[in-house]
């Protein structure tokens, strides 16, 4: 009955304006809204299909990795590329975050006269969080985006192709140097950011801060277990792989022409930076309980 | 040596072969002209492998690719050579980089061996001298005739051809003509081009294909194909446009 009161009430109030009102609405309501969940739906599917050609490409990536023989020189130039030249980004990050996650760490427990606690947090945090979640977004923001406009230009160009016809498969030529690079680099220049990152710390809060030297030494090694580096560590490994497989993945998969290619290497810098956030999280609750960090 | 059996490819709702047969034979000349955008090079690219069929067939001696993945494609590929239309030449590495890709992936022969491959080849492309020029330096000819030196290298028994005289000035483009049937001729090799340049066509081609609307519309010699008087080819082969249609 209510329906039917409500629908008495408005038109004999409303009168032809209220008719237009309802067509309308039912239009929101009707064709629109399928509309909406049609959109959804064909981003949903697009977005697993996506994620379901990453899988595959990691898994012909391994495959390669086991079966086929690897280009020496490719691995160097990508090493080289992508461990060597990001040192300085590296290190800046690093650095700064250590310094500033101490200050501020430091102003909060000055209040709860915990000053010398400040090391020990940023030491555990930069060990297990901060350093290889940055160094990782660093990298995939200088390195992603590289790979991802490089192989993205050689698929528009058809080099892609040419490498096909010429017997050689993309992922053993393309794909497995950048994701081997990625998986030894990224780790050796997370253990450099961490380490430089706490020195950094350690400099400030001992000098600029006045923490005393003994007492922040001392409670630094005492809460830091190896078990928040090789957090870190791991972290770094993971990340290292999902950053170059999904940067490859986008530039072998980029549209035609300049927009492509621009689109490709947006897209692999922010689908590595929230892949590499979210996994983050998992693997943080995950390697907790596996390594008891 | 190349058979083509019902061949169908769609993009999306736009059928571009619609149920394409035809058969090359070893050591002949092809050529497939057609209009733009009419599906020439989505067919060059379905005999190597490149782009899987919808439904059909294609079958290199006899074995049939159209269900192979990608590792097993590359084994066929060893017999193909193919010139892109934009010569899709590496960037990253020099000309004889480029030319001794493959040898160099193969691992089978010295540097020495190598090299001398490579001076071999280009030679033939008359680009002696070029080895140690970057891609970017070249002129869109030259680029055409690396291209060519890369994929003969490793003496292929078929060659293809994208477009090979697109975009070059005619005295160019004949050269790279006379290129393509002395490589035909010195090294034995079936040969199938696609273009939409007639003169080329008639300079290289044994057989000539038309595709049109998804299928092949005529298939005869150059001279059946110059004197032929289906209103179609006779527009094609004379350029000439047919005012009640659209052409862009």
């Amino acid at each position: 009955m209510a329906p039917r009161l409500a629908e008495g009430a408005l038109g004999s109030v409303a009168g032809p304006r209220h008719a237009r009102w309802t067509k309308e609405s039912a239009k929101f309501l009707g064709t629109d809204y399928n509309e909406m969940i049609g959109v959804t739906s064909d981003r949903v599917v697009g977005w697993l299909e996506g994620l379901g050609r990453i899988a595959l490409l990691f898994v012909e990536t391994v495959r390669s990795i086991l079966s086929q023989r690897l280009d020496g020189r490719s691995l160097t130039q990508q090493l080289y590329f992508i461990g060597v030249k990001s040192q300085s980004v590296v290190l800046v990050t690093g650095a700064f975050t250590g310094m500033v996650l101490c200050a501020q760490t430091f102003f909060q427990f000055h209040k709860v006269k915990m000053d010398t606690a400040t090391l020990a947090v940023v030491s555990v945090a930069m060990g297990s969080e901060l350093g290889p979640v940055l160094t990782a977004l660093m990298v995939a923001g200088r390195v992603g985006a590289a790979m991802a406009a490089e192989l993205g230009t050689m698929r528009v160009t058809e080099q892609i192709d040419a490498l096909r016809t010429l017997a050689t498969h993309p992922v053993d030529y393309l794909v497995v140097p950048r994701v081997l690079a990625s998986v030894s680099a990224l780790p050796l220049l997370t253990a450099e950011s961490i380490a430089v990152g706490i020195l950094a710390a350690y400099t400030v809060g001992t000098t600029l801060l006045g923490i005393d030297h003994a007492y922040a030494w001392h409670n630094m090694l005492k809460y830091t277990q190896p078990q928040h580096i090789l957090m870190g560590i791991i972290k770094a490994v993971v990340f290292a792989a999902v950053l170059a497989l999904v940067s490859c993945f986008k530039g072998m998969n980029c549209r035609e022409g300049a927009e492509g290619v621009g689109r490709a290497t947006t897209e692999a810098v922010v689908y590595s930076s929230i892949t590499i956030l979210v996994s983050n999280f998992f693997l943080t609750l995950f390697l907790t309980r596996l390594l008891g960090a | 040596m190349i058979e083509v059996r019902q061949l169908k490819k769609s993009f999306g709702p736009q059928r571009v072969l619609d149920g394409v047969d035809l058969r090359v034979e070893k050591g002949e000349s092809v050529v497939i002209i057609g209009r733009s955008g009419g599906g020439k090079s989505i067919l060059l690219k379905h005999l190597i492998g490149l782009l899987s069929p919808e439904s059909g067939d294609v079958l290199i001696e006899g074995q049939s690719i159209a269900q192979m993945n990608e590792r097993q494609l590359l084994k066929v590929r060893r017999m193909f050579g193919m010139l892109f239309q934009g010569a899709a030449l590496f960037d990253s590495l020099t000309v004889s980089e480029n030319v001794a890709f493959v040898l160099r992936r193969e691992r089978k022969l010295t540097e020495a061996e190598i090299a001398r491959r490579v001076d071999e080849a280009l030679l033939m492309v008359d680009l002696a001298g070029t080895q140690n020029k970057k891609p970017a330096e070249l002129s869109g000819g030259m680029r055409k005739r690396v291209g060519l030196a890369r994929a003969i290298i490793y003496q292929p028994q078929i060659v293809l051809y994208d477009e090979p005289t697109t975009g070059l000035d005619p005295i160019v483009a004949d050269s790279i003509d006379q290129l393509i049937v002395r490589v035909r001729e010195q090294l034995a090799v079936t040969t199938v081009a696609v273009t939409h340049d007639m003169r080329s066509a008639r300079r290289i081609a044994q057989r000539i294909l038309m595709l049109h609307l998804g299928r092949i519309h005529f298939n005869g010699t150059p001279d059946e194909i110059f004197q032929s008087k289906d209103p179609l080819v006779y527009r094609f082969v004379n350029g000439i446009s047919d005012p009640k249609e659209a052409h862009f």
